[in-house]
């Protein structure tokens, strides 16, 4: 059948281009938040444990956290050049890892173990994978066990202070001569196994504004809880995996005879439990799986603690609990609106 | 007090998002709106198959008079909204996208009122049968933006006795003002006809339930429901807190069943218009021709709340609110978080349209990544009113993954639009649940056939 000219629907073909209209499936509108942003925001969370290391550690600390950054930028863009897909350096999240792994690292290692950890990072954490929100395991931890079973000896004693005179200059205990590598946590070990007698809220003050017998980020954990702060004030992480995790090390620190203050603000617990158990990516996706996973990361620090050879526990136990993540989202789903068991067997 | 507060809201469970209301519109006065000289009536304005044309080109018709009704029973007639000649039925575009047939009614100017158009006399004595007819008579749907028709909704089976009649005056969505002005003007025949809903499902308690971020509603309406013992809720300003299951679960904490209606949790729902609908149908005789649009966004020269009569087209609206600024950018029917966007102004205003959103190219967004991008952040989980997962369910849509699909509930999605507009890496995640829900149908349509043909070979 052949319309009349006026029979046919006025779809607007008429309109000059200008009156074009352009149409999209809803919303038209858009938070503003990006992922550049959120990832920005949480390298500010970072900035004041960042340059309160710097003004601790001076040039060494610079140097590890510039190679650190340059190494893991480097990687993204230089990989996804390879892959011929766009550079996405401009989402900040290589810089965050760069930076992350910096933290973890001990500020007297040679300058090329945190250029290769961060080349790791990115590589072997992220890009094999696919990319940002595809890896299994936090790219900056991967960097790190990498070094970590690599080069122990540098990751395990490349403190700012001698560590003898350090323990000795606080705790003033003869007897700790015996210990090499005694980072505080080190030497409560040694407490704990009647080597050594020491009490552990000697500690708190050093651990809480400076501490020069970590890695970078831990030199003070008082900045890392205002890093928290900043994250929880934009909503940027969920506050059961900080809370959760912590909690879990306090508790069973306190049942196994251990100040729980002093587990909770040493070693790399805070700046694990705020920053790198909080990775958007390898953490679950909903309420109670972060819960789960945070537990599950707490049980493994203090079972790593204080029933291994390591020295310390927390960035093996994120890692396991990275690997789980995949499992509990399986398992763990939000119960779906109308879907109350009263009502369905009703 | 403020820390008080910040730590509560830390700790809750936040579903929903609070997207900018630009409710630039809302001590506005309504005003008569545009008169056109041509209006266009789609048969189709209700949930449910469309009308057969009662009149023919040529035909004279008078304002009020029923021009397309249907045998259906799910269904509800037209009406002209405007005195004149017929002068063509033919398909035209509908704001849902697709040619509907519609009736094109030159206008004499005089508003001739029809002589069907008359008071039927006392609703508040009649049977709940004979209001519900009236009801259907008067052309009257959901005016919230679901045009599901009322007296449908008003019909509940004797096993599902109706407690409480919830009047919807939450108008969460950002940009509109329709509902809240027609609170604050006509808070009284609102009220009235939510009593005519009352009696028609035989309810022993009406409810009122507003956002707090209308407080000259809330007043008025409290004050017009007291001598009625019509109380107001104030609910919480988060989008999408007008959704009816959210809007029951708020109000008296029931949860409607998936795939359930309100009915089975005790309650009806009806939109603060639809209330005003009833009164005029009810009280007065007038059908539903006209209704409260808001023109608003910053592609439109001057916002406002029109009553504007059905089958007025958008370009005559714009072109009434002075005609669109900048850049051409998108024509939105009803609000920004779940309006249809049009592709021609020549669409008619229909009985859903709440509102005309006119947003310039300028500032459009257009920043959607190329492909689907997840970062896991996890809020569009967080923020899920119907408590999915839509992030698995994008990534399992874009993959084409039908059956797994159905086992993460995407059924159960709303399309509230929360998900795609919290997403920081902007995946359109409607958009691919819709074709999620799409390829979920055609799937369970393709294994009906199978089997069918299966058991014919046996």
């Amino acid at each position: 059948m052949i319309m009349a000219e006026e029979d046919k629907p006025d779809r607007g073909e008429k309109a000059k281009p200008e009156e074009l209209l352009t149409i999209g499936v809803s919303p038209h509108i858009r938070d503003a938040d990006t992922t550049a942003r959120i990832m920005g925001w949480v390298i500010i969370a970072l900035l004041p444990i960042t340059f309160y290391s710097i003004y601790i550690g001076g040039k060494s600390t610079i140097i590890v956290i510039a190679m650190s950054i340059l190494g893991a930028a480097a990687t993204e863009v230089v990989i996804q050049r390879l892959r011929h897909i766009p550079v996405t350096i401009g989402d900040l999240s290589a810089l965050l890892t760069g930076l992350l792994l910096a933290l973890t690292l001990p500020p007297r290692i040679p300058f090329w173990m945190p250029l290769i950890g961060g080349v790791v990072a990115i590589a072997l954490g992220k890009q094999v994978f696919g990319g940002l929100g595809h890896n299994i395991f936090n790219p900056a931890l991967v960097g790190r066990a990498v070094l970590f079973v690599s080069w122990s000896k540098y990751m395990t004693t490349s403190w700012l202070v001698h560590p003898k005179a350090a323990v000795v200059h606080t705790a003033a205990v003869k007897s700790i001569d015996a210990v090499t590598k005694a980072t505080p946590l080190y030497t409560m070990r040694l407490v704990r196994q009647h080597t050594l007698s020491l009490s552990a809220s000697r500690y708190y003050k050093p651990l809480l504004f400076g501490n020069p017998w970590g890695c970078i980020g831990e030199v003070s954990a008082l900045l890392i809880l205002v890093g928290l702060a900043v994250l929880l004030m934009k909503r940027l992480v969920d506050w059961r995996i900080p809370v959760c995790f912590v909690g879990t090390v306090m508790v069973l620190s306190w049942i196994i005879g251990m100040d729980p203050l002093f587990a909770a603000l040493s070693g790399s617990l805070l700046l694990g439990a705020c920053f790198m158990a909080t990775d958007y990516v390898t953490n679950p996706m909903t309420a109670w799986g972060k819960v789960i996973f945070a537990v599950g990361c707490g049980v493994i620090t203090v079972l790593l603690r204080f029933y291994s050879n390591l020295p310390e526990g927390v960035m093996f136990a994120i890692l396991f609990m990275n690997g789980m993540t995949p499992l509990i989202d399986r398992y763990i789903r939000p119960r779906p609106f109308g879907y109350r068991k009263a009502v369905s067997e009703a | 007090m403020q820390l008080a507060q910040s730590i509560r809201s830390l700790l809750s469970v936040r579903r929903g998002v609070a997207p900018p209301a630009n409710k630039n519109t809302a001590s506005i006065s309504i005003e008569p709106g545009p008169f056109p000289e041509t209006v266009v009536i789609p048969l189709q304005q209700h949930v449910g198959p469309p009308c057969d044309p009662l009149v023919k080109v040529g035909d004279r018709v008078l304002l009020g008079q029923k021009i397309g009704d249907s045998e259906a029973y799910v269904s509800a007639p037209v009406h002209a909204s405007v005195s004149g000649e017929v002068t063509a039925v033919r398909e035209h575009p509908h704001p849902t996208g697709q040619d509907v047939l519609s009736v094109f009614i030159q206008s004499d100017g005089k508003d001739e009122i029809s002589p069907d158009v008359r008071p039927p006399g006392d609703p508040m004595e009649m049977s709940p049968e004979e209001i519900r007819s009236l009801i259907r008579e008067g052309g009257v749907v959901g005016l919230g933006g679901a045009a599901f028709p009322t007296h449908v909704k008003l019909s509940p089976p004797r096993d599902k006795p109706i407690e409480l009649v919830i009047i919807n005056g939450a108008e969460s969505g950002p940009y509109l003002t329709a509902d809240h002005r027609l609170m604050v003007e006509r808070s009284v025949d609102i009220i009235s006809g939510s009593l005519v809903i009352k009696r028609a499902v035989g309810a022993q308690k009406v409810i009122a339930a507003i956002e707090e971020n209308k407080p000259d509603a809330i007043k008025s309406m409290t004050e017009a429901g007291r001598e009625h013992g019509i109380d107001v809720v104030e609910l919480p300003s988060l989008y999408p807190q007008g959704a009816e299951k959210t809007l029951i679960d708020t109000v008296n904490g029931r949860e409607v069943p998936r795939g359930g209606l309100p009915m089975d949790v005790g309650v009806i729902v009806d939109n603060v218009g639809t209330a005003a609908a009833v009164h005029d149908t009810l009280y007065k005789g007038m059908p539903l021709i006209e209704r409260v649009v808001t023109v608003s966004g910053d592609g439109v020269a001057r916002g406002a709340n029109l009553r504007v009569r059905l089958g007025t087209t958008f370009a005559d609206v714009i072109g009434f609110c002075g005609g669109f600024t900048g850049e051409r950018g998108k024509l939105i029917m009803g609000g920004p978080m779940m309006g249809l966007a049009q592709y021609t102004a020549q669409v008619p205003v229909v009985k859903a349209t709440s509102g005309i959103l006119a947003l310039r190219g300028e500032t459009l967004f257009k920043g959607e990544p190329p492909h689907f991008t997840c970062i896991r952040c996890g809020r569009c989980v967080s923020h899920c009113p119907m408590n999915l997962m839509p992030y698995i369910l994008g990534s399992y849509s874009d993959a084409g993954m039908w059956t797994q699909l159905e086992d993460f509930y995407v059924d159960d999605c709303i399309e509230c639009g929360c998900c795609a507009y919290i997403c920081p890496t902007k995946n359109p995640l409607v958009q691919l649940i819709k074709v999620g829900k799409e390829g979920v149908v055609r799937r369970r349509q393709k294994m009906r056939s199978r089997m069918e043909a299966t058991s014919r070979k046996e």
